[in-house]
């Protein structure tokens, strides 16, 4: 479960499920299988690559396949089969990644890559939450606790299984956050914030259906198990659907009613658009946390909202150009807008104060400004400054003349940030 | 209580006397079953996860602060799967934990809500056991079921399953719908189908559920079952922030929608009047739900262009130039390059451009014709000249809904679709229109700061015209609405909290 990441670089991640899945072919191949037991492999197997195609877009834009991860975990966890023990590790290894390098062939097919993380980290929580079950059997069975009652101990079995599967994900949800603090260069906190915050709901839903696939399956209902519990899973998956969906057309919507300004003459083609992006890149570069970058977002969008109110439009828009008094009151009157939407508090405290100076009187800083604010208000200079154009020196003089009023009116480390966007942008030009 | 007229005191009194009774009885019978602790025990743990997700509910109420749609209930499968665990006897005392909800609720409301669930588990309960009998090889009625070993085969559970969720949100509905037109003076017809439509899958959810929390109940371990609640919980949660969302997304637009009106006074909240009237004529025409809602942001954008339009032109009171007229014409072209991106508006971009056609091809931007002219476009523009005659305008005053309808007919075929007409009068026949004079409407200020060119004129507040005069009780009957489908389904009696105080 990663973010959309087709085969880019070979990552230590991608290295040591190699190791981990090469090493289990190569003792699944060498020692034979108990009776019965190739059957259950590959009837989890077909579960797993059918859980595979059936995905679903989280929040943020993140893939997951929960089926096929709630699939490869019973396969992890799976204690028994027709009263068969499982051979171990090696072998739910096997045909955890032979599943799911078989249900990504579709996707190969139409030329949309294998989703190497998200299969890398399954491989690896397959075999964590395998690992962690291995000596419980023996300690039930043969063990101090063989003398326990069977009900307390299929509670404690029951127990185990939670816990194994809980941390397998949690391990899941910390090398997806590796994963993307290394891509988006962030720091790894950040990330895991961020990951937690997305993965949370449907990691849990994830454990709690591949234990209960394993237990019903090793008890009484075979085969039936994985049908039966993925209907659940299925519900899960459909509202998280409805929600990813929502978001997304939140947002488009937002972006297209930015555009109001701009039809209306009061600001420059694409201003908003271009303003919401700098500031994204500004805020990430800040280490800034997913939700808080949705409301910069937002906030960007609609930071000249404000401007409708206004019986004229100003000359090219630029409102960093204008009057102090007037910006504030364009950011009030915007903030207001987004206020009433009632939705949205967060945005429209950033909006009312995106024309605040930094430091409001000689000496420190106003600490209550938000930091959206004031990379908006840089972000905002610079794009009246500089619009559409790719001239460099344009850019050049622009950002000299913003870090020439850090001492009053920009955080200097916002501009900081912007300079080093600046520079990275040159370089690629460069190069 | 005392809000409420006698003959709804003296009803809820008697279905909490009723709960009463049915608890006493569900004891007393409950105390002579064989494995007496044990049961016990499993009513306790029962209850007890009942009471969990009561709260959970109650959490994500607070939390998220929206009044919800159809949603999915956490506490119905727990007691379907009662229903099985404990027959006709136990099941009820499961639910009436309800009544215990972690909500500021007046005390009788938790009675009444809790008497509900006892009697309506109490029917679902006995149709599961005496269809089950039926269906089982040994036609025995199971008043006290096995708690060690049971049938299973799906062929003698699922439709007992099934009938006895139905039982159990009929009688919940029937008494719920009969306090509520006792209290509302309304047509119980009419809440009943306002409500029950939509629980057609979620009742099959709610057997689903049940049945596998029973199934993992009793096969595999009481801790277990509560894995069988995780997904459902988890898909809770997500639907609610869906509806959260979804709300915000509403609201959003409409307040960025209103910060277009601004401009022009006498627009206040013509976007969304004219939204709710194509709205009436799409579903009097007959057209899909998802058409229909399409329709509804149609109404809401269709003028978003007019940002393009100067405001002195918007504002001007005598007649317009030939340069002005034609400032003005640009708006719909505008309209559409905002809401082009717009996926999900599909074919109500295309109205957004053409709304201002007319059938005879006189209209413009493109002077198309007839058939030429797509639907929405025809729609809005019978809703748009609709909402114009009957608010009043820089140029002349309102004009009533009879004449703003008789003026439609007269102008179908030259301007306007005739069917379209046609939809719209027989749609205002039956619901009615509530006329918001536009002139006189003065909304609080002070809160807000006002939005208008003119800093102190009240009337040009931020606060714009929303307040399309809906009447008090109708009001009233949406917010009991809201609660109720809250759980998708009748599942309780309104809480005092509306669940947006946190």
């Amino acid at each position: 479960m990663s973010r959309r990441s087709d085969t880019r670089s070979v990552l230590p991640l991608q290295l040591a499920a190699a190791v981990v899945a090469v090493g289990s072919f190569a003792y699944t191949a060498s020692n034979p299988l108990p009776e019965g037991i190739l059957g259950a492999g590959v009837v989890f197997g077909i579960f797993i690559a059918l859980g595979e195609i059936l995905r679903v877009t989280l929040p943020g834009g993140r893939q997951a396949a929960p089926l096929a991860a709630a699939g490869s975990l019973a396969f992890a966890l799976l204690p028994s089969f027709k009263g068969v023990p499982l051979p171990g590790v090696a072998f739910a290894v096997t045909v955890v990644t032979l599943a799911s390098i078989v249900g990504s062939l579709p996707r190969v097919f139409v030329g949309r890559g294998i989703h190497l993380d998200e299969v890398s980290q399954r491989v690896l929580m397959t075999a964590t939450a395998a690992a962690l079950i291995a000596p419980w059997p023996e300690l039930l069975n043969h063990g101090e606790l063989a003398d326990l009652s069977d009900v307390l101990k299929s509670n404690i079995q029951l127990i185990v299984m939670v816990v194994a599967g809980a941390l397998a994900g949690l391990l899941e949800i910390a090398l997806a956050a590796a994963t993307r603090a290394n891509e988006a260069r962030m720091p790894f906190s950040v990330a895991l914030v961020d990951e937690l915050r997305a993965m949370i709901g449907i990691t849990t839903a994830v454990t709690a259906t591949g234990v209960l696939m394993a237990l019903a399956a090793s008890k009484s209902m075979d085969y039936w198990a994985l049908p039966v519990f993925a209907v659940p899973m299925l519900l899960t998956q459909f509202s998280f659907r409805r929600y990813s969906s929502i978001e997304a057309t939140y947002l488009q919507t937002i972006r297209a009613l930015s555009k109001v300004t701009e039809v209306g003459g009061y600001t420059e083609s694409g201003h908003a658009r271009r303003v919401s992006v700098l500031s994204s890149r500004i805020g990430s570069e800040l280490g800034m946390t997913e939700r808080e970058l949705t409301d910069l977002e937002y906030a960007a969008l609609m930071h000249d909202i404000g401007q409708l109110a206004w019986p004229d439009p100003f000359p090219g828009g630029a409102t960093s150009l204008i009057a102090p008094v007037h910006q504030r009151r364009i950011a009030e009157l915007g903030a207001e807008v987004v206020r009433q939407s009632g939705a949205l508090d967060s945005v429209a405290l950033i909006v009312e104060r995106q024309a605040d100076s930094y430091r409001p009187g000689p000496g420190l800083p106003d600490e209550s400004l938000p930091l959206a604010s004031r990379i908006i208000k840089v972000a905002n200079a610079y794009d009246d400054a500089v619009g559409a154009s790719l001239d460099m020196e344009r850019m050049q003089y622009s950002l000299d003349r913003l870090t020439g009023a850090t001492d009053r009116e920009y955080d200097p480390a916002v501009v900081d940030a912007l300079a080093r966007i600046v520079d990275r942008r040159f370089e690629q030009s460069y190069s | 209580m005392r809000d409420f007229p006698l003959r709804t005191r003296v009803f809820i009194a008697a279905v909490i006397v009723a709960g009463l009774l049915g608890i006493i009885a569900c004891l007393i019978h409950t105390a002579h079953a064989p494995d007496v602790f044990l049961r016990f025990g499993y009513i306790a743990a029962l209850a007890l996860l009942v009471f969990a997700s009561e709260a959970f509910s109650a959490a994500l109420a607070r939390s998220v602060a929206t009044r919800e749609g159809v949603s999915i209930s956490v506490t119905m499968p727990i007691a379907m799967a009662s229903v099985i665990i404990l027959g006709p006897w136990g099941a009820p005392l499961v639910t009436a934990v309800v009544a215990l909800e972690p909500r500021r609720t007046p005390w009788f409301k938790r009675c009444f809500n809790g008497s509900m669930n006892v009697l309506s588990t109490l029917g679902a309960a006995w149709t599961y056991a005496l269809l089950h009998a039926q269906l089982s090889s040994d036609h025995q009625i199971q008043v006290f079921p096995s708690l060690t070993s049971m049938d299973f085969r799906p062929s003698s559970v699922l439709i007992p399953m099934l009938a006895a969720t139905l039982v159990h949100e009929v009688i919940n509905g029937a008494l719920m719908v009969t306090v509520l037109a006792l209290a509302e003076r309304v047509s119980p017809w009419r809440i009943w189908f306002g409500t029950m439509a939509e629980s057609a899958l979620p009742l099959f959810i709610y057997s689903i559920f049940g049945l596998m929390l029973a199934v993992v109940w009793l096969t595999i371990s009481p801790l277990a079952g509560v894995l069988v609640l995780a997904p459902l919980m988890v898909a809770r949660w997500v639907f609610s922030m869906f509806s959260a969302r979804q709300e915000a997304y509403e609201s959003t637009i409409r307040s960025l929608i209103q910060a277009v009106e601004t401009k022009d006074a006498y627009t206040r909240g013509h976007s969304e009047r004219v939204s709710r009237a194509s709205v009436m004529i799409g579903r009097s025409a007959g057209m899909r739900e998802d058409r229909v809602s399409s329709l509804r942001y149609a109404g809401m954008l269709h003028d978003v262009g007019k940002l393009g339009v100067p405001t002195r032109i918007l504002q001007k009171s005598g007649k317009l130039t030939d340069e002005e007229f034609d400032a003005i014409k640009m708006h719909p072209t505008r309209g559409r390059e905002i809401t082009k991106d717009l996926e999900f508006l599909g074919e109500a971009v295309e109205g957004i451009l053409l709304h201002h056609e007319r059938m005879d091809g006189r209209g413009y931007p493109n002077g198309l014709k007839g058939d030429e002219i797509p639907e929405f476009a025809r729609i809005l523009s019978v809703a748009d000249a609709f909402d114009s005659m009957t608010t009043t305008r820089s140029y002349r005053g309102a004009r009533s809904v009879e004449e703003a309808m008789d003026e439609l007919r007269r102008c179908k075929d030259t301007q306007f679709d005739a069917g379209f007409v046609e939809a719209l009068v027989a749609a205002v026949t039956r619901d009615g229109w509530d006329v918001v004079d536009t002139t006189n409407q003065v909304t609080p200020s002070g809160s807000a700061p006002a939005m208008g060119s003119d800093d102190d004129d009240p009337t040009a507040s931020s606060e714009l015209g929303l307040g399309l005069a809906t009447p008090v009780d109708h009001a009233a009957l949406d917010a009991f609405m809201s609660e109720i489908v809250r759980d998708g389904g009748i599942h309780g009696l309104p809480t005092g909290d509306k669940g947006s105080t946190p």
